[in-house]
């Protein structure tokens, strides 16, 4: 084991959160990411190694997927992000890798992003001032690339009109968490 | 007849009415207010009340203040015009300090406890404005005053005409402080957006919204309702105010349905795409603490219903812009719903029924109407009242108000009426403005005398009520209930007509009139500009007849009004004078925004620090810790130097910093520079194709220095490619290029050469990155990559590579490159614990006095080795500017070599990059001068080259520079002149090499 502390994207030993009437914002540090990019022609290989190994089905445009302990989100065309709890998947770049081989190009990510969980009944009026996305009328399993603040940023609906997971550019999680506070002061 | 009689006090005011309802001498029974819940506020300092549910100008009007402005130009007295958001007169600043804004109408200014206002463009006092001797000077300030008078001298344009018109021009002003309030964006989606709640917007509201349909219905009036708040009549058998509260209820209770008052759309994009500004505290003395003032609103509709009501026009005669002349319309709106008229004695003044409509309600709330002046020869009777019918108001009179109005009866005769107030009304004009945001252009209906929306609406906008030219209620609720199911209907929502409530219905009676010809005075167009008829007439005979060229030339139409009541007079007055129609002489264009938008509400969030988002490097709270100095890069807040105790200039830091690198070590925190992950059996052809050096037989394990072309052959970005496997490269980029260089190789990958199998992704944010650089940069990080990893020069040389392991197993990637020039290497790990990583390095650093170094250092030490960076890739260089023409590759494609090839680029005289050494080492380098040759005239034609960076070497103890010099490969030990004309400064330089230090690598490849 090695010696180094993890802190987390917005600097602390552990995660912040943020309570407000009817909002509750998380930051989560505990995930793993890894991106996978099919290898040209072997796009229906690399789905089917993901699938069999990992026990994952990739997601359709717009969507995440979950299967077992790896959830899975589209980013391009045969592009994908493959998330998992942190704790028990540090190396989840390598066993990625380890189950596409040579059909796909598998890359690191974990420590790229930050990601806050945006939970409660006030959810989505906080959102509409964050984001144009059409949350209201979506479903969960959604899984969205918006301009956040300036940033790019995923937003996976965990749950309809209650939970969303927002995942933003790591270096910039300071700011980030600003605007999710600054907008959720204005609304609430 | 009620004619009766009034007394004016000198600013206009009515002092016959005594105390009614307090001190609010002007206030009647009834209306909208709630006069339970008194308001007071203060105009130019003095105090009033209102009452709840009025605006600034209803409430003014109430304690009988008439007068609440002056003209742009002229300075004449003015009071309102409308009562709306068209008013172009009753201009204030609304508040004080921060929040003080200009130019707001009063007619939309909802009253609040404790409002200040005041008046503005005048000096000392509205009563008495020492600028209203413009006002003498009218003969020689019309039309195209500006452009005639300040011709000549030329000189006197810069220092004497403009600052002195600048200083003339305008309305309000700011009080220059920063605005408290927090100002915020939003982004709203629905099926039907409505835009407009009057009656016939309210009745598509409740068709949509009773079929579960996602609507959105903004109201830019605090009060639903439109018109029907300002008439008398009711719905069905119910009073209009009570009809509208009943909807209201309905759709408050309906969760598909979002009603937003005090919400303007101000404009209409592409796509169903719609502005809307929301005044979310305007109404109240200051905005919650975290909450914002007004919210500037994206809104997506998959359809829109314009229901912007209509907007009444004036007539313009001589001296038709005293304080108390106001709109027929807005004055039934001020004595219905606001329970207020401007004067105890009105007359009205009307091309068509509804004038009629106007004296009937005045009569029936007790105001005296003196006279119904109708320009028609046939106009109907009107009970209890005085008609003239065909005669014309031809002049009035009042110095600061009216007090009476002169006419040309029939007859011929001129007769005086003395009255406090005139109502005018020159018909109806559809509100046609957000119609024409694409570039539409509404046409001609002459029953109305009126343009209506035509021709290509921006997609998925119908238009309904008046804004259609339905002027009647029953028209507008049923083609707003029809447009509702029709636009529904193109969306696969089924809906029928809703039941709708009996309703006036009387039809449009008008003869067109625009103008009394009669009178050799001002007959006024363009209020809030002061354009006159005679001003048009003007432009005409100069030949500026577009109306277009009209409107630039006269102002007619401009500033916040945006000729909302002035336009048409404008256009017909021109079209008589060309002898064509008015839809001949055409409209000028609509544009965004279709009221005034504060510049913060623009901003949104985006302001002061939070403009855009930083980002922050691994070690920041670590450098933060030290007490480090950062600067901006790219949005990275990188550091710049790490003071220490005692050191006063950052000079000195830097200075401590570099040449404890160069003795024995130093850490600096390299993540911001771009990472891109390459992948794909075609990697190393695809780096062949972007870099314009060779990388196909770079061996595993090994980094190489790369130099990227753009297609017209200049460098536009460099750094180093790491072969971790067969098929996977990292290519670094500079940190201000991350960006930039990732984009051209998706846009590489996915255009130029699809059929490549590449894949690349950014992993810069992945990483924290730190360089360790020095004579004991080794020692040093053999304290740190696990033992197992042999870091000596034989297993781990210059520009190799690899994975390793830290502080007990942790995952890493080492690579042995150097900025510095000196032995130095980087070292990356998961971001998470770059944190951890700096304060491990710089404690297994003690015992060699590590130091941690910030981009300052970096850079001196650089340009002690001559690398290149931004200023010397500035856009304008070419690889053998920089000495690298060997690198652009004969033997393969890629990006720039062709373009590199071009004999311009290629001449004997290229400018190349050199060293340059003071002569005088006590002397100043300075980056940005120019090189001349030692001998001979300083001039552009003269010029060598310039100096791109510079910087003081602690190393060698003077000011070095780097420069690009023509033919520099062979000057060498020439002496040159730096000069620099701006300053004054000229300084002997010699030509050396561009390497200062350690030019034969020993040090790196120690």
């Amino acid at each position: 084991m090695h010696s180094l502390k993890a802190i987390t994207p917005l600097g602390g030993t552990c995660p912040q959160i943020d309570h407000f009437d009817g909002l509750l914002i998380s930051e989560n540090s505990d995930r793993a990411l890894a991106s996978i990019a099919a290898r040209q022609g072997r796009e229906a290989e690399c789905s089917a190694a993901v699938q069999s190994i990992l026990g994952l089905k990739l997601p359709q445009p717009a969507k995440w997927s979950i299967g077992g302990a790896y959830m899975a989100w589209w980013m391009g065309p045969d592009l994908w992000m493959v998330d998992a709890d942190h704790t028990d998947h540090e190396l989840l770049a390598v066993n990625v890798k380890r189950a596409v081989g040579s059909v796909g190009s598998v890359a690191e990510q974990t420590d790229g992003w930050c990601r806050f969980d945006v939970s409660g009944a006030r959810v989505l009026d906080v959102f509409e001032r964050l984001c144009n996305l059409n949350l209201r009328a979506g479903e969960a399993g959604d899984a969205h690339r918006a301009s956040i603040e300036h940033l790019g940023c995923f937003v996976l609906c965990l749950e309809a009109g209650a939970k969303y997971a927002v995942i933003g550019p790591r270096s910039s999680a300071g700011a980030l968490h600003h605007a999710l506070l600054t907008t959720a002061q204005s609304v609430i | 007849m009620n004619a009766g009689h009034a007394d004016f006090r000198a600013d206009g005011s009515t002092a016959n009415a005594g105390a009614k309802r307090g001190a609010q001498v002007n206030r009647l029974s009834g209306g909208l207010v709630n006069s339970a819940k008194v308001m007071n506020f203060t105009f130019d300092g003095k105090a009033f009340q209102g009452y709840e549910g009025d605006t600034l100008a209803s409430a003014l009007l109430a304690n009988g203040v008439r007068l609440m402005g002056r003209s742009f130009k002229y300075h004449r007295p003015r009071g309102p015009l409308t009562a709306g958001s068209e008013e172009p007169n009753a201009l204030v600043e609304l508040r004080s300090g921060g929040r003080q804004e200009p130019n707001t109408r009063a007619t939309v200014a909802e009253l609040y406890e404790g409002m200040e206002a005041n008046s503005q463009n005048r000096w000392p006092s509205l009563e008495r404005d020492f600028m209203s001797i413009n006002d003498r000077f009218s003969n020689f300030l019309t039309a195209g005053f500006y452009y005639k008078t300040f011709m000549w001298p030329a000189a006197f344009w810069e220092k004497v005409y403009e600052p002195i018109i600048r200083k003339a021009a305008g309305l309000g002003r700011l009080s220059m402080e920063d605005d408290p309030d927090a100002y915020d964006k939003g982004f709203l989606h629905c099926d039907l957006l409505i835009i407009g709640a009057g009656p016939a917007g309210l009745a598509a509201a409740l068709t949509a919204g009773r079929v579960g349909a996602q609507v959105i219905l903004a109201e830019e009036d605090f009060l639903l309702g439109g018109r029907l708040n300002a008439e008398s009549f009711g719905l069905g058998d119910i009073s209009g105010a009570a009809w509208i509260a009943q909807v209201c209820d309905e759709l408050a209770a309906l969760p598909n349905v979002r009603v937003m008052p005090r919400t303007t759309v101000v404009g209409a994009y592409d796509h169903g795409v719609y502005s809307a500004v929301e005044r979310v505290a305007d109404h109240v003395l200051a905005p919650e603490v975290g909450k914002p003032r007004q919210i500037l609103w994206r809104i997506y509709s998959k359809r829109a219903l314009l229901s912007a009501g209509a907007t009444e026009r004036p007539i313009a005669f001589e001296n038709n812009d005293r304080p108390g002349i106001m709109l027929a319309g807005a004055m039934r709106a001020y004595v219905n719903r606001w329970a207020v008229t401007p004067a105890q004695t009105v007359a009205v003044f009307t091309n068509n029924d509804d004038g009629h409509r106007t004296a009937a309600d005045l009569i029936a709330k007790g105001v005296k109407v003196t006279a119904v002046v109708d320009t028609r020869a046939d106009a109907p009777k009107v009970e209890g009242v005085e008609l003239f019918a065909g005669a014309q108001v031809i002049d009035t009179k009042g110095r600061l108000g009216l007090t009476s109005v002169r006419l040309r009866l029939a007859s011929g005769i001129t007769r005086d009426i003395p009255c406090g107030a005139l109502a005018v009304s020159g018909g109806w004009n559809p509100n046609v403005h957000l119609t024409c945001h694409q570039r539409g252009r509404p046409a001609w209906r002459e029953d109305i005398a009126a343009f209506v929306p035509a021709g290509e609406l921006p997609p998925g906008m119908s238009v309904i009520g008046a804004a259609n030219g339905d002027f009647s209620t029953a028209a507008a609720l049923r083609t707003g209930a029809k447009g509702a199911v029709a636009a529904l209907s193109d969306l696969g929502i089924a809906a029928t007509v809703a039941e709708l409530p009996q309703a006036e219905d009387a039809p449009v009676n008008l003869q067109a009139f625009w103008y009394v010809k009669e009178g050799k005075g001002r007959a006024w167009l363009d209020l809030q500009n002061d354009v006159t008829v005679k001003d048009v007439k003007l432009a005409h005979q100069e030949n500026f007849r577009s109306v277009e060229h009209l409107k630039r030339y006269t102002t007619l139409g401009m500033a916040t009004d945006q000729g909302k009541t002035s336009n048409m007079g404008g256009l017909a007055v021109m079209a008589e004078l060309v002898g064509k129609q008015i839809p001949e002489v055409g409209t000028t264009m609509f544009r965004p925004p279709y009221t005034p938008v504060a510049m913060g509400t623009l901003a949104g969030r985006s302001v002061g620090e939070e403009f855009r988002p930083t980002r922050k490097t691994p070690s920041h709270k670590w450098a933060e810790e030290q007490g480090a100095t950062f600067v901006e890069v790219g949005m990275w807040l990188r550091t710049q130097w790490f003071p220490r105790k005692g050191e006063t200039h950052w000079r000195q830091s830097v200075d401590r910093e570099v040449l404890q690198i160069r003795k024995s070590v130093g850490i600096c925190d390299v993540t911001t520079l771009g990472k891109i992950d390459v992948q794909g059996p075609d990697a190393a052809e695809f780096l062949n194709h972007i870099y314009a050096n060779a990388f196909g037989k770079l061996a595993v394990g090994k980094v190489r220095y790369g130099l990227m072309l753009r297609e017209d052959g200049i460098a536009y970005d460099d750094g180093t490619a790491a072969r971790l496997a067969e098929d996977h490269f990292v290519v670094t980029t500079t940190t201000a290029n991350a960006v930039l260089v990732y984009r051209n190789m998706e846009f590489a990958r996915q255009c130029l050469w699809p059929d490549l199998d590449v894949q690349v992704i950014s992993t810069t944010e992945a990483w924290a990155q730190f360089a360790v650089a020095g004579p004991n940069a080794r020692k040093l990080l053999q304290k740190i990559v696990d033992p197992e990893f042999d870091l000596s020069n034989e297993a781990f040389p210059f520009m190799g590579c690899g994975e390793v392991t830290v502080c007990g197993g942790l995952r890493a990637r080492l690579f042995r490159i150097s900025f510095s020039g000196e032995l130095a290497f980087e070292i990356a790990v998961p971001t998470r614990y770059g944190d951890g990583l700096i304060r491990a390095l710089m404690q297994a650093g003690e015992e060699f006095d590590v130091v941690p170094y910030g981009t300052e250092a970096l850079g001196v030490m650089r340009i002690e080795k001559g690398h290149a960076a931004g200023n010397e890739l500035n856009g304008t260089t070419s690889a053998l500017n920089l000495g690298m023409a060997r690198m652009v590759s004969k033997k393969k494609d890629c990006i720039g070599n062709t373009s590199s090839a071009r004999a311009g680029m290629n001449q004997d005289d290229a400018l190349m990059l050199v060293g340059l050494k003071p002569v005088n080492s006590t002397d100043p380098v300075a980056a940005g001068s120019h090189l001349m040759n030692a001998i001979g005239v300083v001039s552009a034609e003269a010029d060598q080259g310039y100096i791109t960076s510079a910087a003081y070497s602690p190393v060698l103890g003077c000011s070095i520079g780097l420069g690009l010099l023509k033919n520099g490969g062979n000057r060498k030990g020439e002496i040159l002149r730096a000069v620099n004309p701006l300053e004054g400064r000229e300084v002997e330089v010699e030509v050396v090499s561009a390497h200062f230090v350690d030019p034969e690598g020993e040090r790196l490849r120690a």
